[in-house]
């Protein structure tokens, strides 16, 4: 192992088959209470066409087993918990433990979505309390927790404002302008919502181009989604500009608000024309990604916006936080049962413990982001000069030369200890490597990141090949992906199974 | 490389026309482009396809491509074999690739698409501003 | 700050590499007028042992201590100290969607063995790596099925989960779709010959869920043939996924989307729990959501990647199957790690028990004068009964002996005052189901 690797050395790592495999009749790892009730024969209780004779494939396995298999799993994972995260756009943050444990107490964890609202006064405080955090740290009005994650938060939006357009103005409106920085998610959400989408260029230095949306803006534009900061992680300067535009026009302003990390306690959107907007509680709120969920996407919204709101609606009766379920004017219902309050419970004791002092936590962010700016810009190109934010975007520019890209070089990042920054994306920068650190981060650990970062550019430029190959150190190389999508195996079958044409 | 017989889009589809029966595929410039090709996605037989019009996408691991039709006409066949080899669109794309057979709506209309010649020279001049 | 890595010297000296005179000046990109010139009004800062007190004096304002007979789509299972455990190991709790796949083994492996497990008991052939719940799961099955078809009209059974159709609606009502909804017949199932009627050559999709909102099972193969017959396709929901373990799988459903919550995840007064889209290897490429998928290294070694991602909003954009991206993962991985540790004989005795309990309990409660059973079709572990008072009256009058009564079913059905649907599970001892009915017969026993 190279003497440049200094975050890592070289560990054992358990071999595991599939849990399927170790299976062998008559072990097993769960017992259950004795039944206390006359037993019911299945097929007299239920008639014998609706009878099933056993799940065929589930495995019998002892607990052990099952500890060791998904521990051993679990051991071929990075994470938050291993050391610095930089995906950009995806704040992974540290997950603070004591979030877990408070939402796994007894009157939290057991609570159900339809027991009578006296005995749920609880769970409805910890709502409207976290309700009102975010009113203040987004300088909205009021708005709903309902939403699933940061893709339903941006449908909800969206809905909220096609309601709005057919209450007041008599019709939705056709299009939804988004700008192509954007997140995929954005037009994929538009479409959903009943939208034509138009993309719009970024002027030269990344931002929203305000000529060029004075043109395009017209009675058919419902809205415009910006995600701000912008995904190359700087402040839309115009933004307010945009909204007057917008509004002058009859639409309204939307917000992806997955870059919040950089404005907590500095900056509040309501405070600079933006209409509707969601956050992403599993990422500036630190709830953990869990390896791709649970999350959730609160929407806040100004209150032109209140009327249309998804039920159950939070609201004050007899002096008591209560849900209301008659709204006539609501967009619906976006998820059953309410929301994913477990998520919710852990944003709010992560916002409890900063209080007022979040806004550190976003100071320490656009700190670390600016010092790794700093440190690489003379060995990666970086194609926006704007002042970065959060998070900052460099380009494989010169590694290409060798023939090294994004892809390689995140690779590579694996073999000194890091998780991959983000690659190929904003797609408005060709070969990016979008970097965001958090304020999670030690200046111990950024220094050991930048330290990779330029050693990997010096391999780029004296062994290629060396970058272009990683990661070297992995319990597996580089993976089939073109196989798997041609001939995909979704599922395990029994030996005999897979040996039968067809 | 590029058959002669064949007429080329800007969109990198070819054409060869026989009588009133056109067969379509992509260029080896657009499977070079893509990858490494995992699925194509074709209409159905008797679907009428129109000239400028998307008729179909080619996905690699990681992008989308749609096809465009270079002439108008009516699905008379469809290539089975990329439905279980989709790989043979790298391999062989300008002939055992083929994506689909039409009737031509108007036979005369290929004639209008580049020759061999234009096109590699329009692939040459892309290259060069790359 | 205890989350904050970073001595006040350590930010000096960051800034001073920078080059930046302070912190304010790293935020000069922020026009003035919008730059926070106060502290934000929020609670705290408060300490780890604040924090849970605080939540611990909220819970105690929640239900501990009662008894419940509350299913309707969020069940109380038993759960397992090694599933809570092994979801909190940091490498699962704390780490990112595998895009990075040779450092992600351990959570692509944990889907595909998820994708394995919800495909055996649901009988499909392909499921994905989960969806947000069973109702948006429901949802994205319906659009799926009119991708598929290429049709719009919707047939949705009045019995499917209240909340189920109101998602459904609020999802397709800009998108072109006709929803029409067919009623129950005297047993508690769809109406076959209604439905019948209403399917045409235009219908995309016929939606029931089994066992339906009031607990009965559907016959699935009979409502299968039905939408077959017209080219449309069956969409089958199901809220209770312990039902699985006794009850035969949708045999000849297209697509089966269901809320796996029953399999080890607390109810949490609504969520996180996990939805699952499983359906025919043939309708693979219209499926929204992620899916793991096995492969090799370039040495040849097993390895798992996210596959056929070309489907996502991230590559497809507007053109994608759904607009779906953060899942729930992590409920997915306690889902799994719970059927294993049941594994075959654990899953059918958990759906024997719930049978024989949920039985009884109906046995306890007929004897009571005045109550009988409002449908006549097999269930499964909610069952209906007809009480000769409000249920909401009768409700009260339980919560005061500590008691959460049965759903009242006309808070959803205005034609169903004075029908109660119960959950009797696993976890509800013979002495609470005594209790509960000793305390209804007492209740109906005094004058109105």
């Amino acid at each position: 192992m190279s003497d440049r690797i200094k975050k890592v050395g070289r560990n054992i790592s358990q071999n595991e088959g599939l849990i399927f495999e170790q299976s062998a009749p008559g072990k097993r790892g769960v017992e259950l209470p004795p039944l206390d009730v006359p037993a019911v024969e299945a097929r007299a209780a239920l008639g014998a066409e609706y009878v099933r004779e056993g799940v065929a494939g589930f495995p019998e396995v002892s607990e052990i087993e099952v500890v060791r298999h998904f521990t051993r799993l679990s051991t071929w994972n990075y994470a938050i918990d291993l050391g610095m995260y930089p995906l950009g756009s995806c704040t992974m943050k540290y997950n603070p433990r004591v979030n877990e444990f408070v939402a796994r107490l007894d009157g939290i964890a057991t609570e159900h979505p339809y027991q009578p609202q006296e005995v749920s006064q609880g769970c409805l405080k910890i709502q409207r309390m976290l309700l009102d955090c975010l009113m203040e740290i987004t300088g909205m009005d009021t708005g709903t927790l309902e939403p699933a994650a940061g893709a339903q938060g941006e449908l909800t939006g969206l809905l909220l404002i096609r309601a709005y357009l057919e209450d007041t103005q008599g019709r939705p409106r056709k299009k939804v302008l988004i700008p192509d920085s954007a997140h995929g998610t954005n037009p994929a959400t538009a479409v959903i919502a009943g939208y034509e989408v138009e993309n719009v260029p970024s002027d030269a230095r990344g931002q929203i181009d305000i000529s060029r949306l004075k043109e395009i803006v017209s009675d058919d534009v419902a809205a415009m989604m910006v995600t701000n900061p912008s995904t190359l992680g700087v402040f839309e300067q115009n933004i307010a500009q945009a909204a007057e535009v917008l509004h002058s026009h009859g639409a309204l302003l939307y917000m992806d608000g997955a870059n919040m990390n950089a404005l907590a306690g500095v900056a509040r959107p309501g405070d600079f024309g933006v209409d509707v907007m969601h956050l992403n509680l599993h990422k500036t709120f630190s709830t953990p990604h869990g390896g791709g969920g649970p999350g959730a996407g609160p929407v806040m919204v100004k209150k032109i916006l209140e009327p249309y709101l998804p039920i159950p609606v939070l609201i004050e009766k007899n002096g008591r936080p209560a849900f209301d379920n008659h709204r006539p004017k609501s967009v619906g219902r976006m998820r059953a049962f309410g929301g994913n309050f477990g998520v919710l419970v852990r944003a709010l004791a992560y916002t409890l413990a900063y209080g007022p002092g979040i806004r550190q936590a976003t100071e320490d962010a656009v700190l670390n982001a600016n010092y790794i700016r700093k440190k690489l810009e003379d060995v990666y190109d970086l194609p926006y000069k704007s002042p970065s934010m959060h998070e900052v975007v460099f380009s494989d520019a010169r590694q290409k030369k060798n023939g090294v890209n994004t892809m390689d070089i995140a690779k590579r990042l694996i073999d000194y200890g890091f998780h991959p920054y983000t690659t190929a994306f904003p797609l408005i920068v060709a070969g990016a490597l979008m970097i965001e650190p958090t304020e999670s981060e030690s200046k111990q650990e950024c220094d050991l990141f930048i330290g990779a970062m330029r050693s990997i550019a010096e391999e780029a430029a004296s062994n290629p090949e060396l970058v272009k190959t990683a990661p070297h150190s992995t319990r597996v190389s580089r993976l089939d992906d073109v196989t798997a999508a041609r001939k995909p195996v979704l599922r395990w079958k029994p030996k005999s199974f897979s040996e039968t044409p067809g | 490389m590029y058959p002669s017989d064949y007429r080329y889009t800007k969109e990198h589809e070819w054409i060869k026309v026989s009588g009133d029966t056109g067969t379509i595929g992509i260029t080896d410039y657009a499977q070079h482009e893509l990858g490494d090709v995992v699925f194509v996605e074709l209409p159905a037989i008797g679907a009428k396809i129109t000239a400028g019009q998307l008729f179909g996408t080619i996905e690699s691991v990681k992008a989308v491509s749609e096809i465009y039709a270079p002439v108008s006409g009516e699905v008379l066949e469809t290539n089975i074999a990329l439905s279980s080899t989709p790989e043979i669109v790298n391999a062989d794309p300008h002939s055992a690739a083929w994506l689909i057979k039409i009737k031509l709506a108007n036979p005369a209309e290929a004639s209008a698409l580049m020759d061999a010649a234009a096109y590699q020279a329009f692939i040459a001049e892309k290259e060069a501003s790359a | 700050m205890r989350y904050l890595p970073k001595s006040p010297a350590e930010r000096r000296e960051m800034l001073a590499a920078i080059g930046a005179k302070s912190i304010d000046s790293l935020f000069d990109s922020i026009p003035g007028q919008f730059r926070l010139k106060a502290p934000l009004n929020l609670p705290g800062p408060m300490s780890e042992y604040e924090i849970i007190e605080y939540f611990r004096t909220r819970a105690a304002e929640n239900s501990c201590g009662y008894t419940s007979f509350l299913g309707a789509g969020v069940y109380n299972h038993l759960r397992s100290v090694v599933t809570d455990s092994l979801i909190q190991r940091g490498e699962f709790l704390t780490s990112y969607t595998p895009y990075q796949a040779e450092i992600s083994q351990g959570t692509l492996q944990a889907i595909f063995e998820f994708q394995t497990l919800m495909c055996e008991i649901t009988g499909m052939e392909v499921a994905n790596a989960s969806m947000w719940d069973g109702s948006t799961a429901t949802t994205e099955a319906v659009l799926m099925a009119a991708r598929l078809t290429g049709r719009h009209r919707i047939i949705v059974a009045r019995s499917l989960h209240p909340e189920y159709r109101q998602v459904l609606d609020t999802y397709t009502r800009n998108l072109g779709f006709h929803i029409q909804e067919v009623g129950f017949a005297p047993s508690g199932q769809i109406d076959a010959a209604r439905l019948d009627e209403a399917i045409d050559k235009q219908t995309a999709a016929v939606v029931v869920q089994s066992p339906n909102f009031f607990g009965i099972l559907e016959q699935i193969p009979h409502l299968a043939k039905l939408a077959h017959d017209k080219g449309a396709l069956l969409v089958v929901a199901i809220t209770e996924a312990v039902s699985l373990g006794a009850v035969h799988p949708p045999a000849g459903a297209d697509i089966v989307a269901m809320e796996a919550q029953s399999f080890g995840l607390p109810p949490s007064y609504g969520g996180p729990y996990a939805g699952v889209i499983a359906t025919r290897e043939k309708f693979v490429r219209q499926m929204p959501g992620r899916l793991a998928g096995e492969t090799l290294d370039t040495l040849g070694r097993r390895g798992y990647v996210l596959t056929l991602s070309t489907r996502e909003q991230h590559i497809r954009r507007e053109k994608a199957t759904s607009n779906i991206c953060t899942n729930q993962a992590l409920c997915a991985l306690a889902v799994t790690i719970h059927l294993c540790l049941l594994g075959k004989e654990g899953v059918k005795e958990l759906a024997a028990q719930n049978i024989a309990k949920s039985r009884f309990a109906l046995a306890e409660l007929e004897k009571i004068p005045g109550v009988r059973r409002a449908f006549s079709g097999p269930f499964f572990n909610e069952f209906v009964v007809e009480l000769p008072r409000s249920v909401k009256m009768v409700n009260a009058d339980l919560l005061r002996e500590k008691i959460i009564g049965p759903l009242p079913l006309g808070s959803f059905y205005a034609d169903l005052t004075k029908r109660a649907l119960f959950c009797v599970t696993e976890t509800t001892t013979r002495g609470e189901i005594e209790r509960l009915a000793a305390a209804i017969r007492q209740i109906l026993s005094k004058p109105v």
